[in-house]
């Protein structure tokens, strides 16, 4: 068992988790998507993505391409948010949540091809 | 490149990750201690709040407590994570300055920019692998006739005083070992650019390796190779490298053409001396007595057999015979560094010596010591090292062998006038008179300096005018050529030495032969001939002057004019 291997693991998956908790429920409701939810999965994103730094393979191109993916759609969602709660003082309305929930199905749709790649991955190493 | 950013994301993996953690848990534990806003009542900081504020905290530029002044929980909790984050990020910082001070992504870096560099050159280029002293003095006389050329060389110190030698083109230089096949292929092996490459280092079998190599991936490209030993030499012809230089043969060689041709010898010299080097004068090695020969190693023993064959007796004088050989006859253990030795060697009747050890002390010993003992030896002697350069002509030796400079003078000939080796092989079939009234025909067009030599092809690039007037029928004769466009009673000072047409070899032609495009001539003169002759063909105006001896009016008007 190469521990290496169970952390990089473990944050692709924990990265699809958490983006999966904070996308379940209404979507444009905010009760049910809370912020520390969303700053949790940005900052499991992150590692992700830098975990993935410098692997030279085709598989790890297309991991740090997915994480890339995800990221870019997080960060946008919890732009969204700030934008929404401090500069243009709106609140988060429905249409604002909806938004933020939708950019962040997006990025679970990376994080799920990401732990697809993972998978394909194991299975091909037959060990 | 791509090689440098996976070396720069792959160190930086583990300063990210430690930075990522650190703002994390900054920001976190800001939002969810408790503050007190303006009024006293409680307030959490949010998401973009805190994030904000551990963005430039952690980078220690400090705006104050916003919005509100802080808690002694908030302080607290700043204090702790104000360290953390400094400490991360002066880790990270590290990691990029060790990244770029490395020596691994420098010499990434540097591979980078010089393949670049090859892969732009247009113009044709030769590679140098091996950058001591023959390569360097190779170099020198390519760039200064406008050639270009791509140095390899395993030693850095070498590499990097191609920057400071003041050379007329820019040579990119790899320091890498160019036994390894991926370094000549980023030198350009494959480059369509690549005419030639020369293989110049001190170990035989890296000189093997890089013909071999060069002979497989880039057929077509001429590879001209240092060998030491005939075992070498064989193997690289087997291969079909197309020339395989050894100094100790060829300047055993050249001592045979001295012994059996002085004039053609003088000539050779002449004609083959680098540009601006001084003419020197005839010698004439005596046969008439014996000759001692000081070292029987490689270069002892070339000379031995030319001397043998030349059916001179030879004396040998060798310090370690078990370790050399021995030779077959006349043997005199000693270093030949003391009277002694010498005295047995009979050198106050020998007629030659060759001081040929591999130490240039030695040699200089040698020859102090035997001009003691017999004034009136012919002397050769063996310059290994380039600094000697000095003493070794004070001692004011009739030949001096010095295997860097006759490497590099037979590869330049090789790589810029090759016609002048045809004309060489050529000469050796004429008789000693042919060369002694050649030799005072060249001696007549120059003062101090050796004539230089150019080959010269008459086609449509280097002789527009001339094959135009060919091709309307007329007739331009090889003494054309040698008129003075300016007066055209006057001969330039120049000898066509060689023609080349076809499969056909004209040595010397006469001055009545009429010339046709696509010859190939080599001419020897100053350089006020070879600009003069360039005028007569390619300038149509010059070449009806030289023909008709008129200067017929060329415009329209003066045309008309004149017809009237």
């Amino acid at each position: 068992m190469n521990p290496e291997k169970v952390v990089f693991g473990f944050f692709i998956v924990l990265a699809l988790t958490l983006n999966f908790g904070f996308f379940v429920g209404e979507i444009e409701n905010p009760d049910h998507h809370h912020v520390y939810e969303l700053f949790a999965v940005i900052v499991v994103n992150l590692i992700a993505t830098v975990l993935k730094f410098g692997d030279r393979s085709q598989m790890g191109a297309l991991l740090l391409a997915t994480s890339l993916v995800a990221i870019l759609q997080l960060i946008a969602a919890a732009v969204v948010w700030t934008f929404a709660v401090h500069v243009a003082d709106i609140g988060l309305t429905p249409v604002v949540m909806a938004s933020i929930v939708s950019l962040s199905g997006g990025a679970m749709l990376a994080n799920v091809i990401s732990v697809i790649l993972l998978i394909i991955e194991t299975v091909m190493l037959r060990r | 490149m791509e090689n440098i950013i996976f070396l720069i994301l792959r160190r930086m993996r583990q300063p990210l990750l430690t930075l990522l953690a650190v703002y994390a848990v900054a920001v976190l534990g800001l939002t969810l201690i408790p503050g007190r806003d303006a009024d006293g009542g409680t307030w959490h900081m949010s998401i973009f709040h805190a994030f904000y504020f551990v963005s430039y905290m952690a980078t220690t530029i400090g705006f104050g407590e916003i919005p509100y002044a802080f808690t002694d929980a908030q302080r607290l909790w700043v204090a702790l994570s104000l360290y953390a984050a400094v400490v991360a990020w002066i880790y990270a910082f590290g990691t990029i300055l060790a990244l770029v001070q490395d020596k691994t992504f420098q010499e990434a870096i540097a591979e980078n920019r010089f393949a670049r560099r090859i892969r732009s050159m247009r113009e044709p280029f030769h590679l140098v692998c091996g950058y001591g002293e023959t390569g360097s003095t190779l170099v020198q006389t390519l760039t200064r006739r406008g050639q270009h050329a791509v140095v390899i060389d395993i030693n850095e110190a070498r590499t990097s005083i191609i920057q400071l030698q003041d050379l007329r083109e820019f040579v990119p230089a790899l320091h890498g070992d160019a036994a390894i096949t991926r370094h000549l292929q980023e030198a350009g092996l494959q480059h369509p650019s690549c005419v030639g490459v020369v293989a110049l280092t001190d170990d035989n079998l890296v000189n093997l390796k890089i013909a071999i190599t060069s002979k497989l991936l880039n057929p077509k490209v001429k590879v001209i190779c240092r060998a030491d030993s005939h075992d070498v030499e064989a193997n690289m012809a087997s291969f079909g490298t197309d020339h395989i230089v050894d100094p100790f043969d060829t300047f055993a060689a050249h001592l045979a053409v001295a012994f059996q041709a002085p004039c053609l010898y003088l000539l050779q010299r002449w004609l083959t001396g680098r540009e601006g080097s001084a003419l020197c004068e005839p010698v004439y090695p005596p046969r008439d007595k014996h000759w001692i020969v000081c070292g029987y190693g490689r270069f002892g023993k070339a000379i031995c057999a030319r001397l043998k064959g030349e059916g001179i007796e030879v004396v040998v004088v060798e310090a370690h015979p078990e370790s050399t050989g021995q030779p077959p006859q006349g043997l005199v253990v000693g270093r030949g560094t003391e009277a002694d030795t010498l005295l047995e060697a009979r050198i106050e009747e020998a007629a030659g010596l060759v001081a040929g050890t591999d130490d240039d002390a030695n040699n200089l010993s040698i020859v102090m010591t035997a001009r003691e003992l017999n004034n009136g030896l012919f002397v050769v002697v063996r310059q290994n090292q380039h600094d000697n350069r000095d003493i070794i002509a004070a001692v004011d030796a009739d030949m001096v062998m010095h295997p860097s400079a006759i490497i590099a003078d037979k590869i330049r000939v090789l790589l810029a006038t090759p016609m002048l080796y045809e004309f060489m092989s050529l000469a050796l079939y004429e008789d000693e008179d042919w060369a002694c009234e050649l030799a005072s025909r060249v001696s007549a067009l120059v003062r101090e300096e050796v004539p230089q030599v150019r080959e010269w092809a008459l086609d449509d690039d280097c002789a527009g005018a001339l094959c135009e007037y060919l091709e309307q029928g007329g007739q331009f004769l090889l003494s054309d050529l040698l008129r003075n466009p300016w007066k055209r009673e006057r001969p330039l000072k120049a000898i066509v030495l060689l023609v080349r047409r076809r499969n056909d070899r004209l040595l010397l032609p006469e001055p009545g032969l009429p010339l046709k495009s696509g010859d190939c001539l080599l001419i020897c003169g100053n350089q006020t001939a070879f600009t003069r002759m360039q005028w007569s063909v390619s300038h149509r105006h010059t070449l009806d002057y030289i023909k008709t001896g008129e200067d017929r009016p060329q415009g329209w008007l003066w045309k008309k004019l004149t017809q009237q």
